[in-house]
C-alpha cells in the first residue's frame, strides 16, 4: 500500500473540492490499494456526508442516498414491497459483513474481479492500459461473453447494479465545478472497447449522491443467481427479470444479466422478443437466442453461453408461471 | 521416567473401569472460554505493546528464473525502514514437515510470487510499502507448470509412505479379468486454508532466540528454526499455546518463522512478520495435482480379482514428498495381485506437502468413485460389491487386522440413512428443477502412534498439571489430556491444568496425522501410571489395589485425600509412549462409511448437499464432543473437495490465479445441510494404551466421493475430474429442464 492523503468531507461539495478519490465503506477500494492495484495519493472519505436517506420521489418513486448500505437498502420496507427484485439482489451478494460496510455508490462503482487485474506483476489492460490482458488465453471461467473486446473481458460483478438496470434507475451526481446531472444508469457504465481502464461516464472527481428509482412497475419480480458455492461468491449467471402478465400474454418485461459483460447487461431486443406475446419455451428459447447471438466464449467460460440461456428460460418460466 | 513401549496389546486399564466418570464424555474445551473472549494469545499477538518492528515479505514476481541481482536501496531509504534482507538465507517456501531445514532460494526463483527479500520496518504499513521498492533483475526461464504435461517425472522418497507396493503380478492377472474396470480420476491442486495466517514473534535475548508462531510439530520446527537461522537447537524456544487451524500447513514451519528471526537479529528488536492471506497461499505449501488411474479387476458377479491405484502427482525441485493418493488403496480393497505406485511430475509451482488427510483425502476421491462405477457397471448395489469385497487380512501381506469395523460402519449408516430408497436408476428422481440422488463410500484412515512424552506433577493441595510440548491446533488437545489425567488420578476435571506449545516441556509427537491424541493422551496415560505408583509407594499399597476418585485414594477401608498423602511435598514424574511391536503385528486404521444425499438443479447444474451421514469406528472416543466436531470438519471439507476447492495454477506462467479467500472457494455455511455423526463403540487394544486410534482424517476421507457417487444417482452423469463443478455436468444435464406449472 502506498502512503496516502487523507481528507474527511463534511458536506458533498466540500467532498468535491478536496480533490482525491471518494472512499465509502471500502471494502473494494482498500482491498486494491493493500495490493497497489489502486494507488490513489489522497482518499477523501465521505462516510460523513449527509446521504444515508431512502426517501420517496415526487413521481412515485425512491431516491436513495449514495451511503446508503447495501443492508439497509435491502432491508427498507419500501423496497422488499415495490422493488423485490432489488432486495433479492442485494441479500444475493457478498456476505452480511461485507452489506453492512458496502455503500449503494461504491457498489455501482467496485472493479472487476479478474485474477490478472488484481496481480500487478501481471498484463492488464484495465490495470496499466497498454500492457496485454492475462485473462485472454488464461484462465477466464469468470469472465464475459457478451460485449467484450480484445483488449479486455472483464466482468462487473455487482449484483445490485443488474436489479437497478432492470428497474431503470439512474446515478446523480455531483462535480467538481458544483453542477449536478442525472445519468441513466444504462449510459453509466462502458464497454471496455480500446479503453477497459475507462469504466464509467463519470468524470474525474465526480461524486455520485443518489439512486433514482422510478415508481415501481409492479410485474413479477426475481433475482436468479449462479454461482459455485450457495453463498459468498460472485455471479458466474445472474438474470433479474421483471414481467408484467395481461390475459395471459406478456404485456412487457425487463432483463438484465450479471456475470456475462462488462457492465449489468441489459438488451431491449430480447424484450422485444416477449412483448405481447403467450408464454411458451419456443418464445424463451427466441429470446435467448436474441440475448446470446453475439456470445463468445473464451475457454473457461464458454460453459456460461448455454448456462446463460438455461437460467434466463428457467427465470422466464417462473415469472410468467399461472398466468 | 515411566516408559511404555507398544509391544503387546493391552488390557482392562483405569480407562476402561471409568471410575471418575470423565473418559469419553463430550465436556466442554478446557480452553473454549480464552479463546472466545479473545484472550488466547494467538502467535502474532505475543509482545502486545513492546518496541518492535515489522516484517513484510517481498514476493518474486516471475514464475522461474535465476535472480541476477537485487535492489533494495529505494526501500531502504523508505521512511520508517530499518533493513532490508536478501540472500542466501532467503527460503523458498515452508519446510517439509520431517525436513532438518526448509530449502533456500540459492539466487533463483522456484514458483511464482517466491519471497524474494524481508522488508523490516517500524510498522506493518512502512515495511508492507516498502515491499513494492525492491527491484530484482532476473533471468527469466521456461517453466513446468501441468501434471499432465509430465515433462519431468521422478521417483517420489519414502515419505510419508513406500510409493511402490507391489504384489504378484496385476498387468497379467488384469489382462486375464473377466471385468475390466479402467478409468482415470482427476484432483485439482489444493490449499490448506487455515484462519490463522502463517504467523511469528522472534525475540533475541544474547545468543538465545524465542520465537511464538503458529506450527504444529514443536519438536522438527524448533529444529527448522534453528537451522534456518544458522544456530544451534539448544539456543532456540518455540512457543505455539494456540493455533489457528493448520490442515498440515503448519507440520513444517512457515518461512515468517525464519524471517522474523533474522529480522530480529538484523535489527535488534522483537520482530513480528504475519504472511498475507496472499503470502499464505503463495509462500507457505500446497497440496500437489493427482492423475489417477484405477484398475479393478473382478468377476462378473463383482469378486475382486485384482486391483491398481497409480498416481501422479506434483512437487518442485528437489522435493521428495509426495500425495500419496494410494495410501488406503494398500489395505482397504483386495486383490491378490496388486500394484499401487506414485510417481512425481516435477513442476515449477509452489512446493506440496501434506494437507488435511494427506493421501486418502484424494485417493478415495478416486478409489471410492470407481467401487461405485464398478458396482454400476456389474448391477450391483455399491454396499453389497463392498459386502463381497471386504478381505479378512491385510491384503498387502496378509497381517491380521488390529480392529476393523467397516462392514459394521456401513451397516449401521445404510440403516439410519434410509439406503433403501435409493434411486435405483440414476437421473429418476425428481422434485421441481431438482435431481435428487443418494451415493456412500467406505472411509479408513491408517492409524499411527508416535513417540511422545508428558510431564505430571501434582502440587501439595492435590491438584495436577499435565505439561507437553504437544499442540491442540484446534481439535481439542487439551481437553482430551485433561481428561486422560483427571480420569486415571480420580480427579475432579476442574483440578486438572494442561500447559502444551512449549519446547521447554517434555518432548512430544505433536499434531498430524490424527496421530496426536492417541500419542500425546498416551504419554499422559503412563505418566500417570507412576503417578499413581507414587502414591501406592507413599502409602504402602499395590498400586494395583487403589482405587482414585475425587481427589482421594481408596485401599481398602481407607480413604485418604491426596493433599494428606502428599504431606506438603509435590510429585512430578515424566511418561513415555513408543510404538512397538503391534504396529508390525497388526495393521491398524479407522473405519467409517459416508451417506449423502444431494439435489443437482437441472438447470444450472447447481449440487446442493442435503444429507450428510457418518458413521465411525475408531477405537476409544476420548471426547464424544471433540471427537464429533472433528468429523464434522472432515464432512464439511469433503463437501469442498467434492463441489468447490481448487487451486489455479496458470499453466502459461505458474501463476496462482485465486489466492484468496475470495476466489479459492471453501464451503460456507449454506453449503453445509445437518450433518450426522455415528460412532460405534470399539476398543483398539494393539492401537495404544488408550485403545483408541486416530479419528481427525478419518472423517474427510471418502466423503467427496460420496458426494460425487450422489450426483452420479441424481443425473446419471459421472464426472471423474474433481472438483464437480456446473459446468462439469451442464452439458449432460436434460434439455427439457424446465418443471411443468
Ligand atoms: C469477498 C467479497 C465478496 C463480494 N461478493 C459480492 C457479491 O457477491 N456481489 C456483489 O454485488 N458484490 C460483492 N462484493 C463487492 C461489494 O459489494 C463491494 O465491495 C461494495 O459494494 C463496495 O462498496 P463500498 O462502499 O465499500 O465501496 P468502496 O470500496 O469505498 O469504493 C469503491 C469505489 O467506489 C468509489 N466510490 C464510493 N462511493 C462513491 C461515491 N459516492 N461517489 C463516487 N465514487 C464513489 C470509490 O472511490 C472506489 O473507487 C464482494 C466483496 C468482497 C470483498
Ligand atoms: S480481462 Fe480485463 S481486467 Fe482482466 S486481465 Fe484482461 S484487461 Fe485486465
Amino acid at each position: 500500500m502506498r502512503p496516502f492523503e487523507y481528507a474527511r468531507a463534511g458536506e458533498a461539495s466540500e467532498a468535491v473540492s478536496l480533490g482525491g478519490r471518494f472512499i465509502a465503506g471500502g471494502t473494494n477500494l482498500l482491498d486494491l490499494m493493500k495490493l497497489q492495484v489502486e494507488t490513489p495519493d489522497k482518499l477523501v472519505d465521505i462516510t460523513r456526508l449527509p446521504m444515508r436517506d431512502i426517501e420517496a420521489t415526487d413521481d412515485g418513486g425512491l431516491r436513495i442516498g449514495a451511503l446508503v448500505t447495501n443492508s439497509d437498502l435491502a432491508a427498507d420496507k419500501r423496497v422488499r414491497d415495490d422493488y423485490p427484485v432489488l432486495s433479492r439482489a442485494l441479500l444475493a451478494g457478498a456476505s452480511g459483513q461485507l452489506r453492512n460496510k458496502a455503500t449503494t455508490g461504491g457498489n455501482l462503482l467496485q472493479r472487476t474481479r479478474c485474477g490478472y487485474f488484481y496481480e500487478t506483476s501481471q498484463p492488464c489492460n484495465k490495470r496499466e492500459p497498454g500492457s496485454g490482458c492475462g485473462a485472454i488465453g488464461g484462465f477466464n471461467r469468470i469472465h464475459a461473453i457478451l460485449g467484450t473486446s480484445d483488449k479486455c473481458i472483464a466482468t462487473h460483478p455487482s449484483d445490485m447494479a443488474v436489479a437497478m438496470q432492470a428497474l431503470e434507475a439512474s446515478v446523480e451526481t455531483l462535480k467538481a465545478d458544483g453542477s449536478t446531472r442525472t445519468i441513466p444508469l444504462i449510459e453509466f457504465h462502458r464497454l471496455p472497447g480500446d479503453t477497459p481502464e475507462i469504466e464509467t461516464v463519470l468524470e474525474k472527481g465526480e461524486l455520485i449522491t443518489a439512486v433514482r428509482l422510478p415508481k415501481s412497475l409492479g410485474g413479477t419480480q426475481i433475482y436468479r443467481k449462479v454461482r459455485d458455492r450457495a453463498s459468498y461468491a460472485f455471479a458466474l449467471v445472474s438474470v433479474a427479470a421483471i414481467v408484467k402478465m395481461k390475459g395471459g400474454e406478456i404485456e412487457w418485461a425487463r432483463l438484465a444479466f450479471g456475470g456475462l459483460a462488462h457492465k449489468p447487461w441489459r438488451d431491449t431486443a430480447v424484450e422485444d422478443v416477449l412483448k405481447g406475446q403467450a408464454p411458451s419455451r419456443a418464445l424463451f428459447d427466441r429470446a435467448a437466442d436474441a440475448l446470446l447471438a453475439e456470445a463468445k466464449g473464451h475457454g473457461e467460460n464458454d460453459f456460461k453461453i448455454p448456462l446463460a440461456r438455461r437460467t434466463l428460460v428457467s427465470v422466464l418460466a417462473e415469472a410468467t408461471q399461472g398466468a | 521416567m515411566n516408559k511404555h513401549v507398544m509391544d503387546k496389546a493391552i488390557g482392562e486399564t483405569r480407562l476402561d473401569r471409568n471410575t471418575q466418570g470423565i473418559i469419553g464424555k463430550g465436556v466442554d474445551r478446557y480452553e473454549g472460554p480464552l479463546k472466545v473472549s479473545g484472550r488466547a494469545t494467538y502467535a502474532y499477538e505475543n509482545l502486545a505493546g513492546e518496541d518492535v518492528a515489522y516484517g513484510f515479505v517481498v514476493p518474486a514476481p516471475i514464475g522461474r528464473g535465476a535472480i541476477k541481482s537485487v535492489d533494495t536501496s529505494k526501500a531502504e531509504s523508505a521512511p520508517g525502514v530499518l533493513a532490508v534482507i536478501s540472500g542466501d538465507k532467503i527460503l523458498r517456501a515452508s519446510s517439509q514437515p520431517m525436513a532438518p531445514a526448509a530449502q533456500t532460494i540459492d539466487g533463483e526463483v522456484f514458483h511464482y510470487n517466491q519471497p524474494l527479500a524481508i522488508v523490516i520496518a517500524e510498522s506493518f504499513e512502512a515495511a508492507r510499502h516498502a515491499s513494492h521498492l525492491v527491484t530484482a533483475d532476473y533471468e527469466p526461464k521456461q517453466g513446468r507448470y501441468d501434471v499432465k504435461a509430465r515433462e519431468t517425472v521422478r521417483k517420489p522418497d519414502a515419505m510419508p509412505m513406500e510409493p511402490v507396493n507391489e504384489r504378484g503380478d496385476f498387468e497379467k492377472a488384469f489382462a486375464e479379468a473377466e471385468v475390466q474396470f479402467d478409468e482415470t480420476y482427476t484432483t485439482p491442486s489444493y490449499h490448506a486454508a487455515a484462519m490463522e495466517p502463517h504467523a511469528s514473534v522472534a525475540k533475541w535475548d544474547g545468543d538465545r532466540l524465542t520465537v511464538w508462531s503458529s506450527c504444529q510439530l514443536l519438536e522438527t520446527n524448533v529444529k527448522q528454526i534453528a537451522a534456518g537461522v544458522g544456530l544451534d537447537v539448544s539456543k532456540v524456544r518455540l512457543h505455539s499455546p494456540y493455533i489457528g487451524g493448520g490442515f498440515g500447513s503448519k507440520l513444517g514451519i512457515g518461512p515468517d518463522a525464519v524471517f522474523a528471526s533474522l529480522g530480529a537479529m538484523t535489527v535488534g528488536k522483537p520482530v513480528k512478520i504475519a504472511l498475507t492471506r496472499q503470502n499464505v497461499f503463495q509462500q507457505t505449501s500446497r497440496r500437489g495435482e493427482t492423475v489417477q488411474r484405477v484398475r479393478f479387476g473382478a468377476t462378473k458377479e463383482g469378486k475382486i480379482t485384482c486391483f491398481a491405484h497409480e498416481t501422479d502427482t506434483t512437487n518442485s525441485p528437489g522435493n521428495g514428498f509426495f500425495e500419496p493418493s494410494g495410501i488406503s488403496s494398500v489395505f482397504l480393497y483386495p486383490g491378490k495381485d496388486r500394484r499401487i505406485a506414485h510417481t512425481i511430475v516435477e513442476t515449477d509451482a509452489l512446493m506440496t506437502s501434506a494437507v488435511r488427510a494427506p493421501g486418502e483425502a484424494t485417493g478415495m476421491l478416486a478409489t471410492e468413485s470407481a467401487l461405485d462405477e464398478l458396482a454400476d457397471r456389474l448391477g450391483i448395489d455399491p454396499i453389497d460389491l463392498r459386502r463381497m469385497n471386504e478381505p479378512k487380512v491385510n491384503p498387502q501381506d496378509d497381517t491380521p487386522f488390529s480392529s476393523r469395523m467397516l462392514l459394521e460402519c456401513i451397516e449401521e449408516g445404510a440403516g439410519r440413512f434410509g439406503w433403501g430408497d435409493r434411486p435405483q436408476k440414476p437421473g429418476t428422481r425428481r422434485e421441481g428443477e431438482w435431481l435428487i440422488g443418494m451415493g456412500m463410500s467406505s472411509a479408513s484412515r491408517k492409524n499411527s502412534l508416535m513417540k511422545s512424552s508428558a510431564e505430571i506433577e501434582m502440587s501439595p493441595d492435590g491438584r495436577a498439571t499435565v505439561r507437553t510440548s504437544m499442540t491442540d491446533i484446534g481439535t481439542g488437545t487439551y481437553t482430551i489430556l485433561q481428561q486422560i489425567a483427571a480420569e486415571m488420578l480420580g480427579l475432579p476435571l476442574d483440578q486438572v491444568d494442561v500447559e502444551l506449545g512449549d519446547t521447554a516441556l517434555p518432548a512430544s509427537s505433536g499434531s498430524g496425522g490424527s496421530w496426536g491424541a492417541n500419542s500425546a493422551g498416551s504419554s499422559v496415560f503412563v505418566a500417570a501410571e507412576a503417578m499413581i505408583a507414587e502414591l501406592a509407594k507413599r502409602l504402602d499399597v499395590d498400586a494395583e489395589t487403589l482405587t482414585l476418585k475425587d481427589g482421594h485414594a481408596i485401599a481398602g477401608n481407607r480413604q485418604i485425600p491426596f493433599s494428606e498423602i502428599l504431606k506438603g511435598e509435590a510429585i512430578t514424574v515424566l511418561g513415555q509412549i513408543e510404538p512397538g511391536k503391534t504396529d508390525e503385528e497388526t495393521h491398524q486404521a479407522s473405519y467409517g462409511a459416508h451417506f449423502a444425499e444431494v439435489a443437482v438443479n437441472v438447470v444450472t447444474g447447481e449440487t446442493r448437499v442435503r444429507r450428510l451421514l457418518t458413521v465411525g469406528a475408531a477405537g476409544r472416543i476420548l471426547n464424544h464432543k471433540t471427537a464429533t466436531s472433528q468429523c464434522y470438519g472432515g464432512q464439511i471439507w469433503g463437501i469442498g473437495y467434492a463441489l468447490e476447492e481448487e487451486l489455479v495454477i496458470d499453466t502459461r506462467n505458474g501463476l496462482m490465479v485465486n489466492h484468496d479467500l475470495a476466489e479459492y472457494h471453501v464451503p460456507v455455511h449454506a453449503d453445509v445441510p445437518k450433518l450426522d455423526v455415528v460412532l460405534l463403540e470399539e476398543r483398539d487394544t494393539h492401537a495404544s494404551p488408550l485403545a483408541g486410534k486416530g479419528i481427525g482424517e478419518l472423517a474427510i476421507a471418502g466423503v467427496g466421493a460420496a458426494i460425487n457417487n450422489a450426483i452420479y444417482n441424481a443425473t446419471g452423469v459421472r464426472v471423474r475430474d474433481y472438483p464437480v463443478t456446473m459446468d462439469k455436468l451442464l452439458s449432460q444435464l436434460p434439455d427439457d429442464y424446465l418443471t411443468a406449472a
